[in-house]
């Protein structure tokens, strides 16, 4: 039997947490034992009904790795300035890391998770894979996710910083490279694999 | 994180009563500066009072009269995109375009984005060092320390601070209103009248009291609004707060500017408008580079620079001259 650094961490996490809370509706309690400020939460996450009782100041970000193991949203900054940690919310792309989690009640949620399968990935996966658009990844969700909502903001004429002139239609052949750097600038990469990147949501954009 | 409770509030009594009965509640739409400053340990609320289900908030109306009526819980996003935006105030969206990144364009209110707080480091970074706007009366460390993107108009001795939001500015050109309901029932702030001037009494950005909800804003139609732009300098291209910013309107007459609206972002506690510029700029040829240049530097006789921060003289007046060679190219 093989076991990767992810189940690994995973498996941790569940004996550690077990515990405390012995099944999904258990009354919640502290480490202590004792009862806690948690409120339900009911969300659609990935196309799943999730239920998680959380602590009001905890953030979509937190929730979504730590209680429903969705790890592959990623914490950068925590302070909205990085992207690494963009998730979709009712189909617009967010800062999970400034969201809380308590706030979602009844939303549709999609992470990373949620995009495609590892038989068929979505076109901006295959397209970040087949122009190289990352090095040490961790930015890479984020940069996927934020991607994916930008070319639905694009098709649905949102004009950008880049546009000449916001009175005119925009139509998504008018997404230059320019256009699409300015859409992604709330995506940092410290790696700065960025002209890769440009390149894979280019070749997205121009597919279907 | 500092603790605190949440509910949802689905009507505006119950919202403006809880509001005005407790200092340590605080509205909560967006989230994106609100979580930022409590994080930072720069807001300590202990009840959040979630605005988002408010009826009648989120919408963007085109009045009879011409104006336009935003709601309070519009996203920054919806405005930007908007067609009467961007056809009839294209100052304002491109003021919404240039700020922060799409994802919090998609996350941040219209009201919130009027209510940001300062990005000076020394209120944020909450590393120990005094700020009267974080405590009050316990010193600015900004005034003696690095203030390169400071205020060089309107500063006290007690805050340097600059107001953040791009749009604003474009607000305060164009001569928006703010409708808030209140303990005391409904009333309009002139935009210009909104935020405040430091003083000895940095803490308190505008004239807002407790239990204030700002319901919409509301944009006048304005003859000078079609022909706009705003123009935002920074240190980066993109997903960056502003150096120096201006807002330009300009209504022409076969070449010659008619009337004019001038705001600034990045040089003062409160969106500056460059009223004694307007003034001079009337009447003058908008291919007259030295008359313009001449007209615009009427209101920067009173700027105040500091140690860091002269280049922004300058600056600013550059970024003026092109908004408004650029907006009069519109009309």
């Amino acid at each position: 039997m093989t076991i990767n650094r992810r189940e690994f961490i995973e498996g941790a996490a569940l004996v550690a947490g077990s515990a405390a809370v012995t099944g999904p509706l258990a009354l919640p309690v502290d480490p202590a034992g004792q009862p806690t400020t948690r409120v339900p939460m009911t969300a659609l996450v990935n196309g799943q009904r999730r239920t998680i009782f959380v602590e009001p100041r905890t953030t979509l970000l937190d929730a979504l790795r730590e209680q429903l193991h969705l790890t592959g949203t990623k914490k950068g900054c925590d302070r909205g300035e990085c992207g690494a940690c963009t998730v979709h919310v009712n189909g617009r792309r967010v800062l999970s890391c400034m969201s809380l989690a308590v706030m979602q009640e009844g939303k549709r949620i999609t992470t990373i998770e949620g995009l495609g399968r590892e038989d068929k990935l979505h076109p901006l996966q295959a397209a970040f894979i087949e122009y190289d658009g990352f090095q040490c990844g961790f930015c890479t969700p984020g940069q996927i996710m934020s991607g994916v909502a930008m070319l639905q903001e694009a098709r649905a004429g949102w004009p950008s910083a880049a546009t000449a002139d916001v009175a005119k239609p925009f139509a998504i052949a008018d997404l230059s490279r320019r256009e699409i750097r300015e859409r992604m600038s709330g995506n940092l990469c410290r790696c700065a694999c960025y002209p890769n990147i440009v390149a894979a949501v280019d070749a997205a954009a121009k597919e279907v | 994180m500092h603790p605190f409770t949440i509910t949802q509030v689905a009507d505006p009594r119950s919202a403006i009563t809880a509001h005005g009965a407790d200092r340590a509640v605080a509205f909560i739409a967006g989230g994106t500066d609100l979580l930022g400053l409590i994080k930072d340990r720069a807001a300590l609320p202990d009840h959040l009072l979630d605005i988002n289900a408010l009826p009648d908030m989120a919408a963007i109306d085109v009045r009879s009269d011409g104006s336009l009526r935003v709601g309070a819980l519009a996203r920054m996003s919806d405005l930007a995109a908007h067609p009467a935006a961007r056809q009839r105030y294209p100052v304002v969206s491109e003021s919404l375009l240039l700020a922060a990144s799409g994802q919090l364009r998609n996350m941040a209110s219209i009201g919130g984005n009027i209510m940001q707080r300062t990005r000076c480091a020394y209120f944020r970074d909450g590393d120990g060092l005094p700020c009267n706007k974080r405590e009050p009366r316990s010193g600015c460390s900004a005034l003696r320390g690095i203030h390169r993107t400071h205020a060089i108009f309107g500063w006290s001795e007690s805050c340097i601070a600059t107001h953040p939001s791009d749009l604003a500015v474009a607000l305060a050109a164009l001569d928006a209103a703010v409708h808030v309901r209140g303990l005391q029932g409904d009333r309009e702030i002139p935009f210009s009248e909104f935020h405040r001037l430091p003083g000895d009494t940095p803490e308190k950005d505008d004239v807002l009291e407790r239990g204030d909800l700002i319901v919409a804003i509301e944009i006048p139609a304005r003859a000078e609004a079609r022909n706009s732009h705003y123009l935002k300098v920074r240190d980066r291209q993109s997903y960056e707060f502003a150096l120096v910013s201006t807002a330009a309107a300009v209504a022409t007459d076969t070449g010659n500017i008619r009337s004019v609206r001038l705001a600034m972002g990045g040089v003062a506690h409160k969106p500056w408008r460059l009223r004694a510029a307007e003034e001079a700029l009337r009447g003058l040829p908008l291919d007259d580079v030295a008359s313009l240049r001449g007209a615009i530097a009427e209101s920067f006789t009173d700027a105040r620079p500091l140690t860091h921060n002269a280049f922004k003289v300058e600056l600013a007046q550059r970024c003026v001259l092109r908004a408004l060679q650029t907006a009069g190219a519109r009309a």
